[in-house]
């Protein structure tokens, strides 16, 4: 074969591979479902309400102070920092143009209406799971809205991140169909309804499910904890490994913790104590308890090795038991059992023998209120003490309560404390 | 709007002052659950006991304010509007109501104030302090301080904020971030207006002499005896847009 012919060949690989991904990171799933009929009497409207409320949307798509729903928050995450677009009506800046099936066009397949991809800091991943009925609802009620006339701000990406075409390769290897996992023999009516809320709008796993380096979520771990990206926070496992998952936790204690934000063995903070704020204090009792009733299902997955370390130094817990004696023991007790429902246990409290430390550095240096919720309108706070003590300080106080009372945690380095005390500045 | 009986309060203030005078040594409160002290925590670890200051003069006394001065107060850092990350992490997701009821606790309480410290500055340039707080700067538009925070510099119902008993540091960084906007009230924002007619000197005296006053009256003015020189956004009992 000759030179010019060998090059052709190459050159013909090289398009059937950028075409194929090209047309694997654009290919639609599964064929746009039938639009429902507008419901009488305003009930659509409503049960979009709700159904927002479950999935926060208003968390990302609300600036602090903003009008709601005007778009404007910010998303750190580990490839630039994403501002979530203004949904209301208005039709140069918000949803005013869109129709019914661009909104589910956009939930299922992630895309926009001119069909360009959308980054899937949008959680469209979990949002296929949502029904046809569910999409219209919610259209319904963003419909609904007050239109405001508030520009969306661009995303702010490091390269290579910011070529939004690069999407189409993402989803060439990550974006897969909604996979049929096998239910029980005989599901209760709870069970299915909850794992449709789990796996859809209540978009566990985006911050619960591990990811790669590329932020995909890795498909066969389920929602096993993970490091939500750029926020340092931790998510725990929601399995049901017993020192570090739900697997000690009721039914109730689930129930409560996303009711309420308190539970007597963990309180919701960070994240999570705004999807409570915002969304879960408002699901109705079925919806919790199916909720529940789904993640207590969920066997172990074999996350409690990672909460077992070596000891760490003597001098380091002495240390930190002399600090945890002066700031801490007053509300958390000297046995760690703290004083519940107001202020939590810390002897095998998931957040503080998780994986990571983060949690439980991030506490100690910023502090922070249980949500506000109907069930508890008047959280007890943590301080903080960022300003008070030093990096040192923190590692030894944090690596006294993970290795104390049972808790068998890793001891704390300097190095971690100061990457989160960065971001948290 | 204000759901507090103001003469109950400051009657009660008074008593309460009156008791706890004695008592003045800063002794380490024992924290229950349940009581509002205990779920200030988190607050009076900077802001000190019941909100009587911190040790350092950067975090304010917020005992004895105006609830609707704490309030809003409360609502800006929330929203972004008075720029201090760990209050507005603090206070995330915090409801309105929640926030009106920790207003109205931190102004019911009267700790007793420390003495003041005396101010360093030159005598001519706090007596430039004094009059620019007693009388103001007509020529510039400037307000007498007194006009609208009351004779005694203790603030007025139900949104006006005392003066004295507040550390040098923290009143000039005020005016510093009033005029280059971290710190922003509704508009017409009177106090960023005021700030920006003011020289850097006319702050540092201002603020020297105000810090170096003694307390006179403990708790706010019922009413001022005319109406206020300016129209000022912050006497607006804010809510949030969710």
């Amino acid at each position: 074969m000759n030179k010019r012919g060998f090059l052709l060949g190459v050159l013909a690989v090289a398009v059937a591979a950028v075409g194929t991904v090209f047309w694997m990171g654009h290919r639609e799933y599964d064929a746009p479902a039938q639009a429902t009929a507008a419901e009488e009497g305003g009930q659509q409207v409503e049960r979009g309400r709700y159904l927002a409320r479950l999935g926060n949307c208003v968390g990302c798509h609300t600036a602090p102070g903003g009008e709601a729903f005007a778009g404007g928050r910010a998303l750190a995450t580990p490839f630039g920092t994403f501002y979530g677009p203004n949904l209301t009506p208005d039709p140069a800046n918000g949803l005013g143009k869109w129709s019914a099936d661009d909104f589910w066009r956009a939930l299922h397949q992630g895309k926009a209406p001119d069909g360009s991809l959308l980054y899937p800091a949008f959680p469209y991943p979990s949002y296929r799971h949502v029904s046809r009925a569910d999409a219209d609802a919610l259209f319904a009620y963003l419909r609904s809205l007050p239109p405001v006339a508030r520009a969306n701000r661009p995303h702010e990406l490091e390269f290579p991140y910011d070529q939004r075409w690069l999407v189409a390769v993402w989803r060439a290897f990550y974006f897969r169909p909604m996979s049929d996992e096998p239910a029980p023999a005989e599901p209760s009516e709870a069970w299915l309804r909850g794992r449709y809320l789990v796996q859809g709008l209540a978009h566990c796993a985006e911050c619960h499910t591990p990811r790669n380096r590329l932020g995909a979520m890795a498909p066969d771990a389920g929602l096993a904890g993970s490091l939500i990206g750029g926020q340092s926070w931790y998510a725990p496992p929601l399995t049901g490994d017993r020192v570090t998952g739900l697997g000690e936790w009721t039914r109730q204690d689930v129930i409560d913790l996303l009711k309420t934000g308190i539970a007597p063995r963990s309180h919701a903070a960070g994240p999570m104590a705004e999807a409570v704020h915002q969304g879960f204090q408002y699901a109705n009792d079925a919806d919790l308890e199916a909720m529940a009733v789904y993640l207590k299902s969920l066997p172990a997955v074999g996350t409690d090795p990672a909460s077992v370390s070596a000891a760490a130094s003597p001098a380091l817990m002495a240390a930190g038991g002399k600090l945890y004696e002066q700031h801490c023991a007053q509300c958390h007790g000297a046995d760690g059992q703290g004083r519940p429902p107001a202020w939590p246990p810390l002897a095998g409290n998931i957040s503080v023998v998780a994986a990571s430390s983060d949690n439980a550095v991030h506490m100690v240096l910023s502090g922070g209120f249980a949500p506000a919720t109907a069930g508890n309108p008047q959280p007890h706070g943590m301080p903080p003490f960022g300003q008070s003590l030093g990096d040192q300080d923190v590692a030894a106080v944090v690596s006294f309560i993970r290795q104390n009372w049972g808790n068998q945690a890793s001891a704390v380095s300097l190095p971690e404390v100061r990457r989160v005390r960065e971001a948290v500045r | 709007m204000p759901f507090v009986n103001y003469k109950y309060k400051i009657l009660g203030g008074l008593a309460a002052v009156a008791l706890s005078a004695p008592l003045a040594a800063q002794q380490p409160e024992k924290l229950e659950p349940g009581t509002m002290a205990g779920r200030m925590a988190a607050c009076t670890a900077c802001h000190g006991a019941q909100g009587r200051a911190g040790p350092d003069g950067y975090y304010p006394r917020i005992a004895g304010k105006p609830a609707d001065y704490l309030y809003n107060q409360l609502v800006y850092f929330r929203a972004g509007q008075r720029q201090y990350r760990p209050m507005q992490h603090l206070l995330e997701n915090m409801s309105d109501d929640y926030l009106q009821q920790i207003a109205v606790w931190f102004s019911d309480q009267h700790p007793p104030y420390p003495d003041p410290r005396p101010s360093r500055l030159p005598a001519a340039t706090l007596e430039h302090g004094r009059q620019l707080v007693m009388e103001g700067d007509r020529a510039r538009g400037v307000p007498a301080c007194v006009s609208c925070h009351g004779q005694a510099l203790s603030g007025v119902l139900p949104a006006v904020p005392a003066l004295l008993g507040l550390p040098h540091d923290y009143l000039s960084s005020q005016f510093g971030a009033w005029t280059n906007g971290l710190r922003k009230a509704i508009a017409p924002d009177c106090m960023a207006d005021i700030a920006r007619r003011l020289t850097p000197e006319d702050v540092s005296a201002v603020a020297g002499w105000l810090s170096s006053q003694p307390v006179r009256e403990v708790v706010p003015a019922a009413s001022l005896p005319g109406p206020m020189p300016m129209e000022c956004g912050s006497q607006v009992h804010v809510g949030s847009r969710r």
